[in-house]
């Protein structure tokens, strides 16, 4: 067991953490255990002809611990190591862990921030992304809850994205961000018009954790910090876990609904405005209580579908 | 080969596919009987929310009917859309949403291939290729995480350094053979073969699960992969609480 | 990458009994560091992994102060190094020993 140094887990910043902090202050206290941890060395074999440092976990923890005394699975991406991204490895060890959630029928917590594919390995990493993505469907299939807990300094972009789009529930903070193309993937390729990625307040309204609450892309908002965070995941554990015909079904209704609601809007506060959220424009600079409070009723869910 | 050419090679015997504002959908007829479904992306159209929840609710009718015939997924693409509106309205979830369908129909009975013949990138390859439970190429198809002078912009390397390196190893660079190198492409068809025959003796071969990362060590592209994969299911049932 | 190695002696043998510890990540600025308890004694080696070549002397200069000065003996210490500071270093090493001194649970 690693330890870790957690000072004050009761306020400790879920952003600022790093992902072994994170886990630490999720899990109930000393029940983690890693599978392949960095005393094991499996490394990336691929940043070296980069001449790019290597980290002992390649960034991506896994392993096994207890939730209020559930077992469950636990992956942690590092965000400050890679940007978070999908190597060869990261990805095999999460990989690896969704199958077993499978077999052993334990759910799964994947504490994501991630900037998606790594470039120096993007086919290694793109193809972990497509063999995670099935073995989440397959592992929900057979009745395992995936839960997705965003609020990274790399958000969830790229094909961490897809994946969180693929799990059971999301929880998400006002710091998370999910998106598929980056800020400055979109200016580089369609100009600052179509989006000025140095517009922070542009960044958030349109990818951030708020918006994606109103919206229906997240199912759980919290504060920015680890306890609210593993309250969030407690409760998600008790939820039905589903995917079938039916959820899908739901969920294609559910998102051509959007489409015909908000898909001329120009922007976030728009569509907030649009669901009768009071003081869209302010909805950035809510405290969290009161940001709750005014997209309660009026915020789209996902409750039968994702 | 242009898609219609494909089409006739696939389905001499008749096939009722159209395609409309790029999104293929229809059916084919196998040769000797039974029919496929068909789907897909042509023009190397990028992939936005309004593509993807069209081709997913065609997939879901499919599932509904419950007629257990396979689908084939014809893929040319760009990469995802890259658009403010896109993102604003939450393209990632109508990807997983298209990916999530595709594996529902397999798991469904619905055995689903896809053939990449042209090309394909980023979160459009992962919802559509690489949600296939085969995929398939033709001679040609140019797949690619990232194009290459994007990846020289974010690395801040050179083109040609780029290139160099690439000579070394197939995991980064885009390209046909490196993506099969990896594990992603089951086969790539000889296009001077009926495709009709070449897709009738792949749906004879059985269905088998996911074992991409298998294919790609005994390829050499990927060489860690299966092994950690392997190693952390093992540890997991072993220390099971 | 450059590696570099130093088999030093350390006043004492570290406390506790952790077998593990591991602090920091491997970022611009940072380093991560993995400390086993796998050594004899007041034996010390440190292994380096870094991309900045050259400054093998800093090194030993800032490893061989701290383990000097520090209960580090038993210890095997591995670094990934991201570009880190001699300051920086020294933080990391002494949040490492820290660690594995700290009571296991």
């Amino acid at each position: 067991m690693n330890a870790v140094g957690v000072a004050n887990t009761l306020s400790l910043s879920w952003y600022e953490a790093s992902a072994r902090q994170r886990v630490a202050a999720l899990v109930d206290s000393g029940s983690f255990v890693e599978f392949i941890g960095p005393e094991q060395r499996e490394m990336s074999p691929h940043l070296g002809i980069f001449d790019l440092p290597e980290q002992f976990d390649d960034g991506m923890i896994v392993g096994q611990a207890t939730l209020r005394g559930r077992a469950v699975l636990v992956a942690a991406q590092e965000g400050r190591f890679m940007g978070g991204s999908f190597g060869e490895v990261h990805g095999a060890k999460l990989t690896g862990l969704l199958r077993a959630a499978h077999t052993l029928g334990h759910d799964v917590l994947i504490l994501f921030d991630t900037g998606g594919v790594r470039l120096q390995e993007a086919n290694a990493g793109e193809l972990a992304i497509g063999e995670i993505i099935r073995a989440i469907v397959e592992a929900r299939a057979a009745g395992v809850k995936v839960i997705g807990l965003i609020g990274g300094r790399a958000g969830c972009y790229g094909g961490g994205g897809l994946i969180a789009g693929t799990c059971s529930t999301l929880i998400v903070s006002e710091q998370g961000r999910i998106s598929v193309s980056g800020p400055e993937v979109i200016e580089t390729n369609k100009g600052v018009e179509e989006f000025d990625s140095r517009d922070r307040a542009l960044v958030w309204r349109t990818m951030g954790g708020k918006h994606r609450y109103l919206i229906g892309g997240a199912d759980v908002f919290v504060d920015d910090n680890a306890t609210a965070f593993r309250n969030a995941a407690i409760a998600a554990l008790d939820d039905v876990g589903r995917f079938d015909l039916t959820v899908l079904e739901a969920e294609q209704l559910r998102l051509e609904r959007r489409l015909r609601r908000f898909g001329e809007a120009r922007d976030a506060a728009d569509i907030w405005a649009s669901l009768g959220v009071t003081g869209p424009a302010e909805v950035p600079t809510l405290a969290t209580e009161d940001f709750l409070r005014r997209a309660a009723d009026k915020r789209e869910t996902a409750d039968d579908a994702r | 080969m242009m898609l219609a050419d494909i089409l006739a090679s696939l389905f001499p015997t008749g096939h009722d596919v159209t395609v409309t504002d790029d999104l293929i959908t229809g059916k084919g007829t196998l040769r000797g009987g039974g029919s496929i479904h068909v789907l897909g992306i042509a023009g190397e159209k990028d992939l936005g929310v309004d593509d993807a929840v069209l081709l997913a609710g065609r997939v879901l009718q499919i599932v509904k009917a419950g007629d257990g015939v396979p689908i084939l997924v014809l893929i040319d693409s760009s990469s995802q859309r890259m658009s403010r509106r896109d993102e604003l309205l939450g393209l990632s979830e109508y990807l997983a949403h298209l990916a999530k369908s595709l594996l529902l129909a397999e798991a469904q009975g619905h055995r689903t291939i896809g053939l990449l013949y042209g090309g394909s990138a980023a979160g459009a390859f992962i919802a559509t290729a690489l949600a296939t439970g085969t995929l398939v190429a033709l001679p040609g198809a140019h797949p690619a995480v990232m194009d290459l002078p994007s990846m020289a912009r974010v690395t801040k390397l050179s083109i040609d350094v780029l290139k160099a390196k690439a000579e070394a190893t197939p995991v980064f660079a885009p390209g046909l053979e490196n993506l099969a190198q990896t594990g992603a492409i089951h086969a790539v068809w000889d296009a001077d073969r009926s495709l009709a025959e070449q897709l009738l003796a792949l749906l004879a071969e059985p269905p088998e699960h996911d074992t991409r990362d298998r294919l790609g060590a005994d390829r050499g592209g990927r060489l860690k992969a299966v092994a950690i994969a392997q190693r952390v299911v093992a540890l997991a049932s072993a220390s099971r609480a | 990458m450059e590696k570099l190695n130093f088999k030093l002696k350390a006043p004492n043998a570290a406390g506790g009994t952790r077998a593990q510890a591991i602090v920091g990540v491997v970022a611009s600025g940072n380093l991560e560091v993995l400390l086993e308890r796998v050594l004899p004694g007041d034996d010390c080696t440190v292994d380096i992994a870094t991309a900045a070549h050259g400054f093998g002397a800093v090194w030993q200069a800032v490893v061989g102060d701290f383990v000097a000065r520090r209960a580090a003996g038993s210890l095997r210490i591995s670094i990934n190094d991201g570009g880190a500071r001699p300051d920086m270093v020294a933080l990391r090493l002494a949040q490492g020993v820290r660690l594995i001194e700290e009571p296991e649970a």
